[in-house]
């Protein structure tokens, strides 16, 4: 167990070697000039001796392969530098949003586990009824909704409508921003928080729960025929302690997966969501980062949001030994 | 037999039982009954029907749009206004005085054009990565496992601003960003199915006849390892179109005029309140041909994989 974790960490770090040197060599393609972005904008010809200095002072004239080195040799030190645009700090910008990028990734993810898995459940148990048949269908249209129109369509029908109609004010929910910092526990919203936070967590969660619905009823099904069922009921143990106990452990395996593998990615790819909510996380600043060309801010966050993925995934494989305990993870062969 | 001897990739998919593959004379026959059998299960699926009648109303209706609408996708038209959906302008018009319902038609083209060629992008590097990871094993395998592996680790999105960024904002840079991050899922389901054909007997057969490796494994082991692909693949077009409307939404899509459904959506936004039907109706195609896609997708898994039913 202990050699096959490390094993997984050492493999991160080529991984995350070549990941990032992809991004730094990606960037010297692209059109626009770093110096000219610090001394003012790319939209503005500023003086040649201030481009000079700035060249100098970042070593932008510096060879590429000497560039490179000294971009591993900072990053190794866990130096990540300041934003091209503002000077600020990159490690100061990750704290930031990485709490929002956090926050909101534990709620969609909360959202899927509950919804998605007792959802799923439900419906293998009852299939064929009529909720299953609903089931099926609505979780259908959510993995196809684009997550901004369903955002809008949520906006329309939470913040439009209230206005328009004078509902009363606890109806009413917010579309734009992270609201006041009233959190307990750093994840629990208090006083007026959870009115912003209500939507962007539905909307990020919908597609994800959706899925988790459809794979625990597949999973789960499949599971219900099996001949350990037939012997937990034979054994004279109530309908519900079957499934929920013996059927459902079994049949989370795949489910886990999903589900771990959706947290690692909602934290640094949830661009679209915080765009459409204006909520301040990892994504949307990588996203803008990239189109303004700020190479370390694009690099320090895209460093950050690819540890929490690799490490996350690491977590997930490492819980299969708890899941089913026939899964051997030292030996190469399996059980 | 020359013509046999060339890798073909992109001949006809024949998901023939094992021992029929290596025998290039044996009659036609053989692979047919399996089509159709799995077109019979296909039609018995609803859902799939359904899918699949809305895929070909929607291409008819792409194709034939300059018939069905008088309006052209970016005509202006005078003090037409954000107008609500009337008989004259079915889905209402824009803030300029656009057509919404023939910017939706010619929508339609856009996104499938776009849904269509990047997953040929895809469909192709996943199956010739996949493959050659799966057949040759060893060192190929750990490369190109490890190549996905740092390319599932690089957030999409910034490679996607980046390509935009370099060949500019149009359809063809969107295929070109969603055919190359689209194979990772492919490359993976490819080189599984791989794994377990090569060490059949049929493949050993090949060996000792002598065949050409290249032959082997695009002649008798690919046929045998396209089912997955074609689900895949039609689950994948939907994914595409999806991304697309992400791309477009975040300002690195095609480009105005072009009447790609995101954009639409996203043009839309600023007036949830006065006019609705801006966001309802482009978006409402998003979701309906995705989810047609994905509905197409599941009917094709049923179907091609008896054992399920």
């Amino acid at each position: 167990m202990i050699s096959y974790i490390v094993r997984r960490l050492l493999l991160i770090i080529p991984t995350i070697f070549f990941a990032l040197s992809f991004l730094f060599a990606l960037f010297f393609v692209l059109p626009g000039d770093p110096a000219t972005l610090i001394a003012g904008g790319a939209n503005r010809t500023p003086d040649p001796g201030v481009i000079e200095r700035i060249n100098e002072r970042y070593g932008f004239d510096d060879p590429l392969a000497v560039q490179f080195g000294d971009y591993w040799k900072r990053t190794l030190q866990w130096d990540l530098g300041e934003s091209f645009q503002n000077r600020r700090s990159v490690n100061e910008i990750l704290g930031d949003k990485a709490i929002n990028s956090v926050r909101l990734a534990i709620w969609a993810t909360l959202i899927e586990i509950v919804f998605g898995i007792s959802i799923g459940v439900l419906s293998a148990i009852r299939r064929y009824s009529l909720a299953d048949k609903l089931t099926t269908a609505v979780t259908a249209l959510a993995s196809a909704v684009p997550v901004f129109v369903l955002g809008f369509l949520l906006q329309y029908a939470f913040a439009v409508q209230p206005n328009k109609h004078g509902w009363p004010e606890w109806m009413r929910l917010r579309t734009q921003g992270i609201g006041p910092n009233t959190w307990t526990l750093f994840f629990i919203p208090t006083g007026q928080t959870w009115r912003y936070l209500a939507l962007p967590a539905v909307v990020l969660a919908a597609a994800s729960t959706a899925l988790a619905a459809r794979m625990t009823r597949g999973s789960m099904l499949e599971v219900l025929r099996a001949d350990y069922m037939r012997t937990a009921r034979a054994k004279g143990l109530d309908e519900r302690r079957v499934v929920w106990r013996h059927g459902l452990r079994n049949a989370m395996l795949p489910v886990v997966t999903l589900i771990g593998l959706d947290f690692g990615t909602v934290i640094g790819a949830a661009v679209l969501t915080e765009k459409t909510f204006s909520w301040p996380g990892l994504g949307s600043e990588i996203a803008d980062s990239v189109i303004s060309r700020d190479l370390p801010v694009t690099m320090g966050l895209t460093l950050v949001v690819v540890l929490a993925f690799t490490v996350v995934n690491l977590i997930v494989d490492v819980s299969y030994a708890w899941f089913d305990p026939r899964i051997c993870l030292g030996d190469e062969g399996g059980a | 037999m020359s013509a046999l001897d060339r890798p073909a990739p992109e001949a006809a998919p024949r998901p023939s039982l094992p021992e029929a593959a290596p025998r290039p004379s044996l009659p036609e026959a053989a692979p047919r009954p399996l089509w159709l059998d799995a077109w019979r299960r296909f039609r018995r699926n609803k859902m799939a029907m359904a899918g699949l009648t809305f895929l070909v109303v929607l291409v008819a209706a792409a194709i034939l749009a300059p018939w069905i609408t008088r309006y052209g996708p970016s005509e202006r038209i005078e003090g037409a206004y954000r107008q609500p959906p009337s008989w004259e302008h079915l889905f209402g018009t824009d803030k300029i005085g656009r057509d919404v319902f023939s910017r939706v038609l010619y929508g339609a083209r856009v996104s499938l054009r776009i849904g269509l060629a990047s997953t040929v992008v895809s469909v192709g590097i996943g199956l010739l990565l996949g493959a050659v990871a799966g057949f040759f094993g060893g060192i190929a395998d750990t490369l190109i496992m490890r190549l996905t592996d740092v390319f599932l680790a690089i957030p999409y999105i910034v490679l996607a601003i980046a390509i935009v960024a370099v060949a500019g904002r149009s359809e063809n840079s969107v295929i070109l960003v969603l055919g190359l991050t689209g194979w990772l899922g492919l490359a993976r389901i490819v080189r599984a199915s791989f794994l377990s054909l090569k060490q059949l007997e049929y493949v050993e057969a090949a060996h000792a006849l002598g065949y050409s490796r290249s032959r082997i494994m695009f002649r008798h082991i690919l046929p045998n390892a396209v089912q997955p692909v074609i689900v895949y693949g039609t689950v994948l077009i939907g994914g595409v179109i999806l991304s697309e409307a992400a791309l477009s939404y975040l300002g690195v899509g095609p480009q105005e005029p072009t009447p790609a459904w995101g954009l639409m959506v996203s043009q839309g936004k600023g007036d949830l309140a006065g006019a609705f039907h801006l966001l309802l109706f482009p978006g409402g195609a998003i979701c309906l041909t995705v989810l047609a896609f994905v509905l197409v997708g599941d009917g094709l898994r049923d179907a091609l994989d008896p054992k399920l039913t």
